[in-house]
């Protein structure tokens, strides 16, 4: 059971209209470990992660073909409850989003979308993420303050505490590093390590230091295609393919 | 050369600039210069606390006028400001951009057809139908408010379709992304972050209703008289200087100036408490 994969992709095709932006994907996502998604820009990293929980709906014009299993279940299936199954799989966007709420707010919003109404849980669970995600000790006595004052680092974590808060198992993470400087980047990507003995992550970073420090399992994009996906420490130091070994030894991308 | 170009177009921008600040500046004190003196040798209580208007015997109570600005202008609110923002939240959120395209210059227009044609409608079929179903004159509170909130929807909803079309994406990924619906994502923190441009759409449209005149003349009834109901006919603070002001001539005349004052600090008054209302909200969040 252990070696089961929460997610599973199989020859996922994934078209922008015309544009094929993922071709016959495979990728296989381990439970509670870390998976990085690398490759040069429009490589589809990002595409990939945001059809794991269905995020690319949004765009008009994308058709997707091929499977991606949640815990055995196609989440492309008709009748799929996609709120349900984005509580499932969160996600942490590039630059980060919280609402211009108050810090309390932001973290209760997941829960009261969920309908919870019971005022001492959501407190209980409120306080429960911001520890998760390290902020408790610095927010605890400016919950009511607008969220949006924070400093970008603060902020991310927010988002960060604001996921948790619904306790989805899986947590995609779309270059949640990018917009930070790397005092903040190391602290975000230490709180990965520490999440990862709860969660799930899968990773989208264009930071190969950032795939080979903290993932277990890494995934090299190309055009749309999976180049190559294994341990992270074989893709780094023995790749199988001349592609993957231009890029990770950095003479391409 | 260039510079000296520069300079002139600079200059003769400050000009413009200035120019019509002092016009509108120039304007608010003639008004004031014309209707202050007034008020204070008829006394003010007399004036706005009294419910007789009658200029020939020297009566110049203008409470009732007050009152029926305030409720038809209630009323408009009322009516046109949940339906403009629910027109401009379906426009933003729920309708196909190249739809939208069409349809918001299609509202905009709507604020280019003349009020008299639309005060026209109100006599013709709403008054009518007033009468029938509700009983009263038809020409009434109710009538005027109706005109007025569907007047006032282009403004609420352009200006709230621009507020909530500002808002980041961003914003509404991150409330899908944790789960939350598309109606959702747009109660909870949409409408929350436009909410100052929502306010400001609403502070201009009641603005434009305190201050329309030809309309709510010809469907308001007119009659001076303090409302009981929504089916009594009223004379508004606009409707009374428009129709007063052919034969005023001497108090008559300095009444219907001071009647401007009144309009001009409730304006005033209305604008200063929804600024601050907004500020203060932005603060305590």
């Amino acid at each position: 059971m252990k070696t089961e994969p929460v997610i599973s992709v199989s020859a996922l095709d994934l078209y922008y209209g015309e544009f094929q932006a993922l071709k016959q994907v495979p990728m296989e996502v381990k439970g509670r470990h870390i998976t990085a998604l690398i490759g040069p820009s429009g490589c589809g990293k990002s595409t990939l992660l945001r059809a794991l929980n269905r995020m690319n709906d949004l765009i008009a014009g994308v058709r997707v073909s091929g499977s991606i299993l949640l815990e055995g279940r196609d989440i492309y299936a008709p009748g799929t409850d996609v709120c349900l199954l984005r509580k499932r799989v969160g996600m942490v966007f590039q630059r980060p989003n919280p609402f211009p709420l108050s810090i309390y707010d932001n973290v209760a919003f997941g829960l009261r979308v969920a309908g919870m109404r019971d005022g001492n849980a959501v407190e209980e669970i409120v306080e429960r993420s911001l520890k998760a995600a390290w902020l408790w000790d610095q927010l605890k006595d400016k919950l009511g303050q607008s969220a949006l004052e924070l400093p970008l680092d603060q902020q991310q974590r927010l988002c960060v505490a604001r996921l948790l808060a619904v306790e989805p198992e899986v947590i995609l993470m779309d270059e949640p590093c990018s917009a930070l400087d790397p005092i903040a980047t190391a602290r975000i990507e230490e709180l990965m390590l520490d999440l990862k003995a709860k969660y799930t992550i899968v990773i989208v970073t264009h930071n190969m230091q950032q795939a080979a420090r903290i993932s277990d399992y890494s995934g090299y994009m190309l055009l749309g295609e999976m180049i190559e996906f294994g341990a992270t420490a074989g893709i780094f130091t023995s790749p199988k393919d001349k592609r993957t070994q231009d890029y990770v030894s950095g003479r391409y991308g | 050369m260039n510079l000296n170009g520069e300079k002139i177009a600079k200059y003769a921008l400050m000009t413009v600039a200035f120019s019509a600040v002092a016009s509108l500046l120039l304007i608010a004190v003639f008004i004031f210069k014309e209707g202050l003196p007034f008020m204070f040798k008829v006394g003010l209580r007399d004036f706005l606390f009294a419910s007789d208007w009658d200029p020939m015997a020297g009566k110049y109570g203008i409470y009732p006028m007050i009152v029926a600005s305030l409720w038809v202008t209630l009323g408009a609110m009322l009516i046109g400001a949940p339906l403009g923002v629910a027109g401009a939240i379906f426009l933003n959120e729920f309708v196909p951009k190249p739809v939208m395209r069409v349809i918001k210059p299609t509202i905009e227009l709507l604020a280019g057809i003349p009020s008299v044609v639309f005060g026209f409608l109100g006599v013709m079929v709403l008054a009518p139908w007033i009468r029938a179903t509700m009983g009263g004159p038809g020409l009434s509170v109710l009538a005027a408010s109706v005109i007025l909130g569907i007047m006032v929807l282009p403004t609420v909803i352009s200006i709230s379709t621009d507020a909530i079309g500002a808002v980041p994406n961003s914003y509404r990924e991150g409330a899908l992304a944790l789960g939350a619906t598309r109606w959702q994502s747009v109660y909870m923190v949409t409408i929350k972050a436009a909410r100052s441009g929502i306010i400001a759409s609403i502070i201009l449209a009641m603005g434009r209703a305190l201050g329309e005149t030809m309309a709510v003349i010809m469907v308001a009834g007119n009659t001076v008289k303090i409302p009981h109901s929504v089916t009594d006919p009223v004379r508004t603070l606009t409707a009374n200087i428009a129709l007063e002001m052919a034969n005023a001539t001497g108090m008559a005349r300095e009444a219907l100036f001071a009647t401007g004052v009144v309009l001009f600090v409730v304006i005033m008054i209305l604008n200063g408490v929804a600024l601050s209302t907004i500020k203060g909200r932005v603060r305590r969040k």
